[in-house]
C-alpha cells in the first residue's frame, strides 16, 4: 500500500515531537489544570488541599455543571449554543419538589415525569434551529425566558418546600425528606464520593459513548463540521439536531433533580447563570465554538479545571467580588493558551 | 528600473526537518505572466508564501525591485507592491466596493475625518480600468458576480500600488464567459510593465496568456522557459515526471443495453424566484456501462439538473426517476443513496468535505448505517472501508486519522469518491470531478471512471472542459437555459457543435 508523503499536506507531520505532542487539545487542555492544580499546591491553605475532603467536595460542588457541560459539548459540536439549560433546570426542578415533597408522589413517577419535561424543552429547540431555521442563540434566549416564566408559574415565584398542603390553605412542614432526595445527597465508597458526582461520570460516559461509539455521534461532528455536506452524505440532520438539543434537554433534567435534592427545595431561581459556566467549562477543555471538532473528556477537563479553581480560592478565603475577576482573569488566560497555534 | 521585479536564488523552505521546497530559482520580469507550473504539492503555493510574506524563515535570498527583501509578515509584502489575487477572495462580503477597496488604507483629512469623495473618486477611476465603470460603488460587494468581485480585488491591489500580481488560479470559479474579460485585464496589466505570477492546471490557460513557464516538481525546479520552448506534451512530462501518452487514457466500449436510469419531466424550480424554473421538462436515459456527458454555460441548468435528481434540492424538483426498473418521486439525499444514486458535488469545500474530521470518518460518512450494526458503529469495518478506498484509489496520505483538510485537493477529491464508492452507487453522479486538482490526478480520475463503467456502473459527468468531456463521454447532452438543446453521440461530436448549442444556437 501506498503511503507516500504528501507535500501539500502541511504542518502535523512535519513539526517536532514536541509541538506534535503540544498541538493536541487535550494535552493543552491538561497543561492548564495541572497549573491550576499546583497553584492549589502552593496555596494549600494550610494543608487543607492535600487531604481528600476539598476534592470530594470540589466534585460535588461541580457536578451539577458537570452534568450541563455534557449536553452543552454536543450541541456546541454541532455548530450551536444552548443559552437555556440554567432556565430549564430550574423548569424541571420545581415541579420535582412540588410532586415529591407537596404532592407527596412517588418519585418513580416524578422523574421520569421531570425527565420528559426536560428532553421536551430540548427537543422543542431542536425543531426551531434545525426545522425552522432559527439561530440556536435566538432559539435558547427565547427557551432561557419562557423555561424560567414557567418555573415561576409553576411555584407561584415561591420556593417549593418540604410542606404539604392543608385543605384551609396553609402548609404543614414535614420534617422528614423523601427518601429519594436523601439518597441523591448522601455519598457512597464509604462517604468518599457523592452520588451527584457519581451521576455525573454517568452523563459524561454517556456523551462519550453517544458522540464516539453510536452512529448519531458522526452525525452530530459531522453537522458541526460542514452542514451541506452532510446533508448530501444522507445524514439525517433535522433529527440530528433533535436530538442532540433533546439531550441537552435530558441533562438540564438531570441537573435539576439533583440541584433540588441538594438544596432540598424547589427554588424557580435556580440555576440562574449556570448557562455560562457550562459554555465556560467547554471552551476551557477545548472544543471550539465553530463546531465540527472537541468531545467530552476534553469537557471533563474544563468541568476540573473550573471546579478546582473555585475550591482554591474558597479555601483560601478569597472574597466573592476579588474571586470572579480571577475566574475571569484565568478563564481568559486559559483560552488564550489554547488558541496559541491557531497562527 | 531593475531588470527582474522578483529575483528569488536558491530558495528553500523546510517543516522541521522535511524539505518541501529546495534550491528553487526564479525571477519575475517587468511586464510578463509567469505560470508556475507543477501538480498539486509540487512547492507552488510554498514559493508564493514565502513571496507573500507567510513564510519569513526561508533558505535562500529574494530581492524584490532589485533590492534584498524579507518580508516578516503578508503586510509587509504587501506593503512592498506584492499583491496576492486568492482562490478564496478577500473581500468583506457585507461592505460596499469603495470601503472594501480602501480598507486599512482610509484616505483621511486632517481631523480623523474619512475622505469618502477622495475615495470614491478614486475607486471610479480604478474600475473603469477594469471594465467596471457603472457598477453602484455603495453596494455590498456580496450583491456582484465571483467574476465582478475578483476584479474589485484586482482594483484593490491597484490601490495599494501593486506592481506584483500573484493569481492562483483566477478562472477556476468565473463563468467561461468572463475568463476572455480577466485576460484583457491582465493583458492591461502587462502593458503597464507589472509582473504577473499566474498558477493554473489549466493547459489551454497558460499557452493562451503565458509568455515564460516555470515548473516544479516534488519541491524541485525542473525548468524555466517560454512557451514555445515547452511545448504541451513537453511541459506534462516535466510536470508529472513521466511521459503521459496523452492527457487522457483511451476510453473503452462498454455501454449495455440494458437501461439503468430513465428521468421523465424533470423540472427544478428555483429556491428563490418559486415561478421560475432553472430546470424545465428534460428527460432522458442512461445505460449500464454508459458515461453520460453535460455541457452547458454557466446558468444551464446542469448542475440543478443533477442536483435536482439527487435531491438536494427536496421538494423543488418535480418528475419521474426510474432506477433499475423502480420508479419513483424526487425526494431527499438520504433515499437517493439507498437508491442506488451517489453525488459528487462540484464545490469540494462547501458540500463536500467535512474538514476537520479524519479522512476514515470522511469516507464512512455516507455509509455508516451499512457499516453498522444498528445505530452502534463498528470501528473495524469502517477503518476496512477506509482502507479499501484508500488503496484502491491511491490516495496518498499520512494516516486515514489525519483531518481531510490537510490533503491536497486532488487527494481530497478522491478521498470524497471513495466516500461514494463505498456506498455502491448504481448511478454515479460527477459534477466537475477534476475542478482544481492536478494533472497527474485528473488521469487517475479519468482511468477509475472507465474502470467503474466497466463494471457496469452508470456515470452523469459534468464537465466544462470541452476535451475532457470529447475523451470520456459516450454521449453528450447540450442543455441551455434549463433544457436540453442538443444531443451527440461520442462519433458525431465536435467543440464546435457543442458550443454552439450551449449557446443556445
Amino acid at each position: 500500500m501506498e503511503k507516500s508523503l504528501d507535500h501539500n499536506a502541511t504542518p502535523l507531520g512535519e513539526q517536532s515531537l514536541f509541538s506534535r505532542i503540544f498541538a493536541k487539545p487535550w494535552v493543552r487542555a491538561l497543561i492548564a489544570l495541572i497549573i491550576v492544580f499546583v497553584v492549589g499546591c502552593i496555596f494549600s491553605a494550610n494543608g487543607t488541599f492535600f487531604r481528600w475532603t476539598p476534592h470530594r467536595d470540589m466534585l460535588r460542588q461541580t457536578s451539577v455543571y458537570g452534568i450541563l457541560a455534557c449536553g452543552m459539548t454536543m450541541v456546541i459540536i454541532t455548530g450551536g449554543i444552548d443559552l437555556g439549560v440554567g432556565s430549564v433546570l430550574a423548569a424541571v426542578a420545581v415541579p420535582y419538589s412540588l410532586f415529591l415533597m407537596t404532592y407527596g408522589y412517588s418519585f418513580v413517577w416524578v422523574i421520569p415525569l421531570c425527565l420528559l419535561l426536560g428532553i421536551a424543552c430540548g427537543c422543542w429547540n431542536g425543531l426551531l434551529i434545525g426545522r425552522f431555521r432559527f439561530q440556536a442563540f435566538i432559539a435558547t434566549l427565547a427557551m432561557m425566558t419562557f423555561a424560567r416564566g414557567l418555573a415561576k408559574t409553576m411555584s407561584s415565584g415561591r420556593k417549593v418546600m418540604n410542606a404539604t398542603f392543608n385543605p384551609d390553605g396553609s402548609y404543614t412542614y414535614n420534617s422528614t425528606f423523601p427518601e429519594i432526595t436523601e439518597w441523591l445527597n448522601g455519598r457512597i465508597l464509604g462517604n468518599n464520593i457523592a452520588i451527584v458526582t457519581i451521576i455525573m461520570f454517568a452523563c459524561m460516559v454517556l456523551t462519550y459513548i453517544i458522540l464516539e461509539k453510536l452512529i448519531w455521534g458522526r452525525y452530530i461532528y459531522s453537522v458541526g463540521g460542514n452542514e451541506e455536506a452532510a446533508r448530501l452524505s444522507g445524514v439525517p440532520v433535522l433529527k440530528t439536531k433533535i436530538l442532540t438539543y433533546g439531550f441537552s434537554g435530558f441533562c438540564c433534567a438531570v441537573a435539576g433533580i439533583c440541584q433540588a435534592a441538594q438544596e432540598y427545595q424547589g427554588d424557580p431561581e435556580a440555576g440562574l447563570g449556570y448557562e455560562l459556566n457550562a459554555i465556560g467549562m467547554v471552551v476551557i477543555g477545548g472544543t471550539s465554538l465553530a463546531g465540527g471538532r472537541g468531545g467530552i473528556g476534553l469537557t471533563l477537563i474544563g468541568v476540573l479545571t473550573m471546579g478546582y479553581l473555585d475550591k482554591i480560592l474558597s479555601l483560601n478565603a478569597v472574597e466573592e467580588a476579588s474571586r470572579l475577576m480571577l475566574t475571569a482573569a484565568i478563564i481568559v488566560i486559559a483560552v488564550l493558551f489554547q488558541s496559541t497555534r491557531r497562527k | 528600473m531593475p531588470d527582474n521585479l522578483v529575483t528569488m536564488t536558491g530558495v528553500g523552505k523546510s517543516f522541521s526537518g522535511v524539505t518541501v521546497l529546495r534550491n528553487v530559482d526564479f525571477t519575475l520580469r517587468p511586464g510578463e505572466v509567469h505560470v508556475l507550473a507543477g501538480e498539486n504539492g509540487a512547492g507552488k503555493s510554498t514559493l508564493i508564501k514565502i513571496l507573500s510574506g507567510v513564510y519569513p524563515d526561508f533558505i535562500g535570498s529574494m530581492e524584490v525591485f532589485g533590492k534584498k527583501a524579507v518580508f516578516q509578515s503578508p503586510l509587509e509584502a504587501s506593503r512592498a507592491g506584492i499583491s496576492v489575487i486568492h482562490q478564496e477572495m478577500s473581500l468583506i462580503p457585507g461592505m460596499d466596493v469603495v470601503d472594501n477597496i480602501f480598507l486599512g488604507r482610509e484616505k483621511r483629512l486632517p481631523g480623523h475625518r474619512f475622505d469618502r469623495h477622495g475615495q470614491e473618486k478614486r475607486t471610479r477611476e480604478l474600475l473603469s480600468r477594469l471594465d467596471l465603470s457603472d457598477i453602484n460603488l455603495h453596494r455590498p460587494v456580496e450583491e456582484f458576480s465571483i467574476s465582478v468581485r475578483q476584479r474589485i480585488e484586482i482594483a484593490k491591489a491597484l490601490a495599494f500600488d501593486a506592481q506584483i500580481f500573484v493569481m492562483d488560479e483566477p478562472t477556476s470559479a468565473i463563468p467561461k464567459s468572463d475568463v476572455e474579460l480577466l485576460f484583457t485585464i491582465i493583458e492591461q496589466l502587462k502593458a503597464s510593465n507589472f509582473g504577473i505570477i499566474y498558477i493554473t492546471h489549466k493547459m489551454e490557460e497558460i499557452y493562451r496568456i503565458a509568455d515564460r513557464i516555470t515548473v516544479l516538481r516534488n519541491g524541485e525546479w525542473i525548468t524555466t522557459g517560454t512557451a514555445a520552448d515547452l511545448p504541451e506534451k513537453e511541459l506534462v512530462k516535466c510536470m508529472v515526471g513521466r511521459e503521459l501518452d496523452s492527457l487522457f487514457p483511451s476510453r473503452k466500449q462498454t455501454v449495455k443495453d440494458k437501461v439503468r436510469i430513465q428521468v421523465k419531466n424533470f423540472s427544478v424550480r428555483d429556491a428563490d424566484l418559486p415561478d421560475r424554473y432553472t430546470v424545465r421538462n428534460v428527460s432522458f436515459v442512461a445505460r449500464e456501462g454508459e458515461i453520460l456527458g453535460f455541457n452547458g454555460l454557466q446558468g444551464s441548468g446542469n448542475t440543478e439538473l443533477l442536483n435536482g435528481i439527487f435531491g438536494t434540492y427536496g421538494g423543488l424538483a418535480s418528475g419521474e426517476i426510474t432506477v433499475d426498473g423502480v420508479t419513483r418521486m424526487v425526494d431527499a439525499p438520504s433515499s437517493s443513496i439507498r437508491r442506488g444514486l451517489s453525488l459528487l458535488t462540484n464545490d469540494r469545500k462547501a458540500s463536500g468535505i467535512v474538514p476537520d474530521a479524519s479522512i476514515s470518518d470522511n469516507i464512512a460518512l455516507a455509509s455508516l448505517r451499512q457499516l453498522s450494526a444498528r445505530n452502534w458503529r463498528n470501528g473495524k469495518l469502517e477503518r476496512a472501508a477506509a482502507e479499501r478506498q484508500q488503496e484502491s484509489l491511491r490516495i496518498r496520505l499520512r494516516a486515514l486519522s489525519q483531518p481531510i483538510g490537510t490533503l491536497s485537493g486532488g487527494n481530497q477529491q478522491k478521498t470524497l469518491l471513495g466516500r461514494w464508492l463505498e456506498t455502491r452507487p448504481k448511478v454515479l453522479l460527477l459534477d466537475e470531478p477534476t475542478r482544481g486538482i492536478d494533472v497527474g490526478a485528473k488521469f487517475e480520475i479519468y482511468d477509475l471512471m472507465n474502470e467503474l463503467t466497466a463494471s457496469g456502473m452508470t456515470i452523469l459527468l459534468i464537465t466544462s472542459e470541452l476535451p475532457e468531456m470529447m475523451a470520456m463521454a459516450d454521449r453528450i447532452l447540450v442543455m441551455h437555459r434549463g433544457e436540453v438543446s442538443a444531443e451527440f453521440d461520442r462519433s458525431n461530436a465536435t467543440q464546435e457543435k457543442i458550443v454552439h448549442a450551449a449557446m443556445g444556437a
